[in-house]
């Protein structure tokens, strides 16, 4: 059995309480539920978009795990943010479907283009399941399909480089 | 004034199907959100009702609306007739997918009207042990990629003495080159819901989770809408169809984890904690979702459900070939010019798929390789294009039937960076619980490089069983198919393609015979 619960050392205190009670009632909201530490940080990203350090203690504290349980969590899922998130996000396939319909060569050139921009991030995905008619992503989190360097262009029109 | 039909799903929505239906609408016309067809070329594909039936308009933009509603579109080959009568369609033999794409999603009368629910209705009238039987004589198989018997793991957990019981929908649909899932869920949720109610009744389960990733939000929206209603008629809750038997369904969305999709991982992450395998026994059917007794099927499987509690369990069995029964959802992805749902029995040849269905590639050029059955899947060549699509001649090429997707390359493919996308994909996506997994992808890609890099033929054949031998540890030595099958594609690929790897045509066979030399394997075969 793993050892439950809140360990012997009192948490440090959060930061900013006003967020720490927001991410206290979310946790206090979802505990009955089955299972609830996967909804509670969804919750926690969906409110405040990304899941702080602060917030794994108090995480921990409302659903009596340890802060490594919720630690371990947070970092095994990619879509769980741990830094906030940036001005524009553009998310490229790298699914075999989306290679065959030359994903790849999209992805290295958005990657090389905001490479290093504080303001675009440029992640990769695997799958979207619109994979008859590649290669897709998603752009500011609006799903797009067929796209191609030109189309990009001009969604991301206005982007910083 | 007409009817227009404008696609909500999310393949038509990428392509801009919302603005092509707010076009529409703000014209005065009436607009209706089907699911897709399924011809996922022709998306975002307009429908017309006409005294004729509903007259189809493919890859109809914003800018072409006033042209489509002035008739102008009428004469080109823009307008493909009588959806329901198009030779694409027509050939199919559509059970599950028989819906999809005629219905509003969430309209549960049209669901009714279209012969929903009929399933379920016999099977609160049918005994538990009766209704399993039906899905035992149905002789459905796990659609997911494993292709295990759905009545035996039912009846597994029917019998299983516990307090609570689950059923579990894995719609953790990562492969790339499948989308049956989410454009089910998309286009007809109601026959999840109704099929995880039938396999709740059936095995005495009480709540039931749909585990959904999170790369498909237009499927987690449509599902949560439809459950709320399933709720509000009875379908599911503390009487489900006035049972007096208890359901309840809820929606779990996934955070970005490819193995999430392995059972015992899913369970897991549903749990609330980091996605790693367990190792099997104990089995989940006895000891799954919080060690209780838990059915888990995909959602194409829960799908066909209905269909065989409606017909009987006899008329499911009567389709398809050998032991693969049923229809089968494939999926014609990548490359390809006419690229979507082709629900068939099983027994139809890969070659009809591509060539006739797929109608070869995209980009006009020759078709080089599919991929059959999604990353973990083989590469296969052109002259395997006889393969019948049955789980046993597929296993008998080295290959799987999987999920069902096929995805298409044309003749610039390198098979050797294919090959090393396998052994990245699975190095960033392991859970690392198990080593041949976690450091065997590591080292895989690093082989990879290293032919592929090679000068000289003595270094190549070296490479080539250092990469025989790690191919074996994975596939013996793995806790779960994401390490034990990830060696497929790469072996595939070598094999069928040995010049994408620099060794010469009439060298690969030399390459090849050097591989039992090696440490792993012996003379007397593999070691246990």
């Amino acid at each position: 059995m793993r050892q439950r619960g809140p360990s012997t050392a009192p948490p440090p205190a959060p930061a900013d309480p006003q967020r720490a009670a927001s991410v206290r009632a979310v946790a206090e909201q979802l505990a009955g539920t089955r299972g609830p530490l996967l909804p509670v940080l969804h919750e926690v990203v969906a409110r405040h978009g990304y899941v702080h350090d602060d917030d794994v203690a108090v995480v921990a504290d409302v659903l009596n795990l340890s802060r490594a349980d919720v630690h371990g969590v947070l970092t095994f899922y990619s879509d769980l943010r741990r830094t906030p998130p940036p001005s524009h996000r553009l998310e490229l396939c790298r699914g075999e479907a989306c290679q065959a319909r030359g994903g790849e060569a999209l992805h290295t050139e958005a990657a090389g283009r905001w490479s290093g921009s504080t303001e675009v991030e440029v992640a990769e995905v695997f799958c979207l399941g619109l994979c008859a008619v590649g290669p897709s992503g998603t752009v500011d989190g609006t799903l797009h399909a067929g796209l191609s360097t030109e189309r990009l262009d001009s969604l991301t029109h206005g982007w910083p480089r | 004034m007409t009817t227009a039909w404008v696609p909500c799903d999310s393949a038509a929505v990428a392509l801009g199907a919302d603005a092509v239906a707010d076009a529409i609408a703000a014209a005065g016309i009436t607009v209706r959100r089907n699911g897709s067809r399924g011809m996922l070329w022709l998306e975002p594909l307009v429908e017309l009702d006409t005294g004729r039936g509903r007259v189809g308009y493919g890859n109809i933009s914003e800018a072409e609306v006033g042209a489509l509603l002035d008739g102008a579109l009428d004469d080109t080959d823009r307008c493909i007739g009588v959806v329901d009568e198009h030779e694409w369609l027509a050939r199919q033999h559509r059970v599950s997918f028989a819906r999809v794409g005629v219905i509003e999603p969430t309209d549960l009368a049209a669901y009714r009207e279209h012969g929903g629910l009929r399933g379920l209705e016999r099977a609160v009238a049918l005994d538990p042990a009766e209704v399993v039987a039906q899905v035992t004589a149905s002789g459905l198989r796990g659609r997911g990629g494993a292709g295990f018997p759905a009545g035996i793991k039912w009846e597994t957990v029917r019998t299983a003495a516990a307090d609570v019981k689950f059923v579990c929908c894995n719609a953790d649909e990562g492969d790339s080159g499948t989308f049956a899932d989410r454009m089910l869920l998309e286009g007809d949720p109601f026959t999840l819901v109704e099929g995880m109610a039938i396999a709740a009744l059936a095995v005495g389960a009480a709540e039931g989770y749909v585990y959904l990733r999170s790369e498909y939000p237009h499927a987690v929206r449509t599902l949560r809408r439809a459950i709320d209603i399933a709720y509000a008629h009875g379908v599911l809750g503390e009487s489900v169809l006035g049972s007096g038997r208890r359901f309840d369904l809820d929606v779990r969305v996934g955070a970005g984890a490819y193995i999430c999709g392995e059972e015992t991982s899913m369970l897991e992450s549903l749990e609330g904690r980091r996605g790693e395998v367990r190792a099997k026994p104990p089995i989940p059917a006895l000891e799954g979702l919080f060690g209780r007794p838990t059915v888990v099927n995909n959602v194409l499987t829960l799908g066909a459900v209905p269909m065989v509690l409606a017909d009987g369990g006899e008329a499911y069995a009567a389709l398809g070939v050998g032991r693969s029964r049923g229809t089968q959802v494939f999926q014609l992805a990548g490359n390809v010019a006419r690229g979507g749902i082709v629900e068939a029995d099983f027994g139809v040849t890969l070659g009809e798929l591509v060539e006739g269905w797929g109608g070869g590639t995209a980009s006009g050029r020759p078709v080089k390789a599919v991929q059959v059955g999604g990353p973990l899947g083989a590469y296969l060549p052109t002259t395997r294009f006889d393969l019948p699509m049955d789980y046993e001649a597929f296993a008998d090429a080295g290959a799987m039937v999987g999920h069902g997707g096929v995805v298409v390359w044309d003749d610039t493919l390198d098979a050797s960076v294919m090959a090393r996308f396998a052994m990245e994909f699975c190095a960033k996506e392991s859970c690392g619980k198990c080593t041949p997994c976690r450091i065997g992808s590591v080292r895989g890609v690093e082989v990879i490089d290293r032919i592929r890099s090679a000068t000289d033929d003595g270094v190549r054949r070296t490479q080539l069983v250092l990469l025989e031998d790690l191919c074996t540890t994975m596939t013996k030595g793995s806790l779960c198919a994401m390490g034990g099958l990830t060696p497929m594609p790469v072996r595939s690929a070598l094999e069928h393609f040995p010049e994408d790897f620099g060794v010469r045509a009439d060298d690969a066979h030399d390459a090849v015979a050097a591989i039992p030399q090696s440490a792993t394997v012996t003379t007397e075969g593999a070691r246990p």
